[in-house]
């Protein structure tokens, strides 16, 4: 199961923050690759976008996850290394009217053992001479949770995602924008395949495990505010700040530094570091004194819900060329990005080793996160 | 629930906006659309590369537990 991975994020691939002009035309084909903390993902993703009597767009999105996984979960719950694949289709509408965009979309991502379907509406709207635009969108989730090897377990997630952002041109090279989005999500939170440890409460040398006990709801809100400036010599440097907070007691900061410089020829870098830390869930630990007494007495050993640190260094390179006949494509390139992750973890340890318990060395990974893509424009 | 009243008072507020007070929206643009001309550069784009933008939320989305608030940047999925 790759519960966190059934993210539907192209929905709002048709957000338009800068002003109420339709996207443009094109189609990007892509393959991606993460390979970090003994899990490869792999696959390809198809986004195609046209639009009809420059009042219609219409994209859609193919999108492969294939995965091969030997984590350190995997290897401390015992299991051996597995493979699976997750699918996703992705439709999305954009209708222009007058200074406003009206967006719908619908996803479908399916697993063997995990099933997730959104539908997507957003409105856009320029106001003061088009210097300001206003989003707000709305998107409704339900999934189904499944287990391999039970049949019997089979449970819901519902989730609502409501969002808000504006975005300002302040002045001729400076471009300001606030975005918040809260989210709720209700049901089956847990991650069947997942283990507590807690103290043995006949050898305290030794310690157990049984499954995670998660709450049934959860509520997040996230606000982010950022700029991009434009240098006087065709550049541009982007900061973005982001705090999150959830009623799980996770609190995190994502501070994000961008710049992208063009060169002759059709040639543009771009540069990345991105900075994120978070605090622990209030139920988590990486080893807990007694077992769960009952369904609400919360256990978690998730380094997703731990406390730590990320820092990703990314470097870009693009290079645009006209292809064939330039009646019929405008323009296309060719685009290879590279990310290194470096995740640190606080209290997550490394329970591998033959070191006494709760004095195992704290576990960290590094991550490769390749996109190599070609899109063209017409 | 709150937030809920809360976005459908601030949709309400901005239909209201946009209808009853048409003309604040020609109010005079203080960066001129002649003046605009490096902001429509497509180096400066909220999104230059959704495809791969889309991507890099999704692999932070799966590890770590924050999400939301992506913007243009293709995030804010609505799912987990």
């Amino acid at each position: 199961m790759i519960k966190q991975l059934s993210c539907l994020s192209l929905l709002t691939l048709s957000l338009n923050l800068s002003a109420a002009v339709l996207p443009e035309d094109r189609a990007d084909v892509m393959y991606h690759s993460y390979d970090g903390g003994g899990v490869t993902i792999d696959g390809p993703s198809l986004l195609v976008r046209k639009d009809f009597a420059s009042t219609v767009s219409v994209s859609g999105n193919y999108y492969v996850d294939n995965v091969s996984s030997a984590s350190i979960d995997v290897e401390t719950s015992g299991a051996s290394k597995y493979t699976e694949e997750r699918t996703e289709y992705s439709v999305t509408a954009d209708y222009l009217y007058d200074k406003a965009i009206l967006s719908a979309g619908y996803t479908s991502s399916d697993e063997n053992d995990y099933e997730a379907e959104t539908v997507y509406f957003g409105i856009s709207q320029d106001f003061f001479g088009d210097l300001t635009t206003v989003t707000l969108g709305y998107a409704v989730g339900d999934d189904t949770v499944m287990q391999n090897g039970n049949d019997n377990l089979q449970e819901d997630v519902d989730r609502q995602n409501y969002r808000f952002g504006i975005s300002q041109i302040a002045t001729p090279n400076l471009m300001l924008n606030f975005n918040y989005e809260a989210i709720t999500e209700e049901g089956y939170l847990n991650n069947p395949y997942r283990s507590y440890r807690y103290i043995d409460p006949s050898n305290s040398a030794n310690y157990l495990s049984a499954t995670e006990v998660y709450p049934d709801t959860r509520t997040t809100d996230a606000a982010a505010f950022g700029g991009k400036y434009f240098l006087p010599y065709r550049a541009v440097v982007s900061a973005n700040y982001r705090y999150f907070t959830d009623d799980w007691d996770i609190d995190a900061h994502t501070l994000t530094l961008g710049y992208t410089h063009p060169l002759k020829g059709g040639w543009i870098l771009d540069f990345t570091y991105r900075y994120y830390q978070q605090e622990s869930a209030y139920f988590y630990s990486d080893l807990h004194e007694f077992a769960a007494v009952d369904e609400k007495d919360f256990r978690a050993r998730d380094k997703e819900l731990s406390e730590f640190t990320t820092q990703t260094l990314g470097f870009g390179v693009s290079y645009e060329f006209q292809l064939g006949n330039s009646d019929t494509f405008d323009k296309s390139s060719i685009n290879l990005q590279y990310d290194f992750i470096q995740f640190d973890y606080d209290n997550f340890r490394d329970i591998r080793g033959d070191e006494a318990i709760g004095e195992e060395p704290l576990y960290d990974f590094d991550a490769d996160v390749i996109r190599l893509f070609f899109s063209v424009w017409y | 629930m709150i937030k809920k009243i809360l976005l459908l008072g601030a949709l309400a507020f901005i239909t209201l906006l946009n209808t009853a007070c048409s003309s604040l929206t020609e109010i005079e643009p203080w960066v001129k659309p002649y003046e605009r001309q490096n902001l429509a550069d497509p180096i400066m784009s909220a999104n230059r590369d959704p495809i791969s933008s889309a991507y890099m939320h999704h692999v932070y989305q799966a590890r770590e537990g924050a999400k939301g608030a992506e913007g243009g940047g293709g995030g804010g999925c609505g799912c987990n």
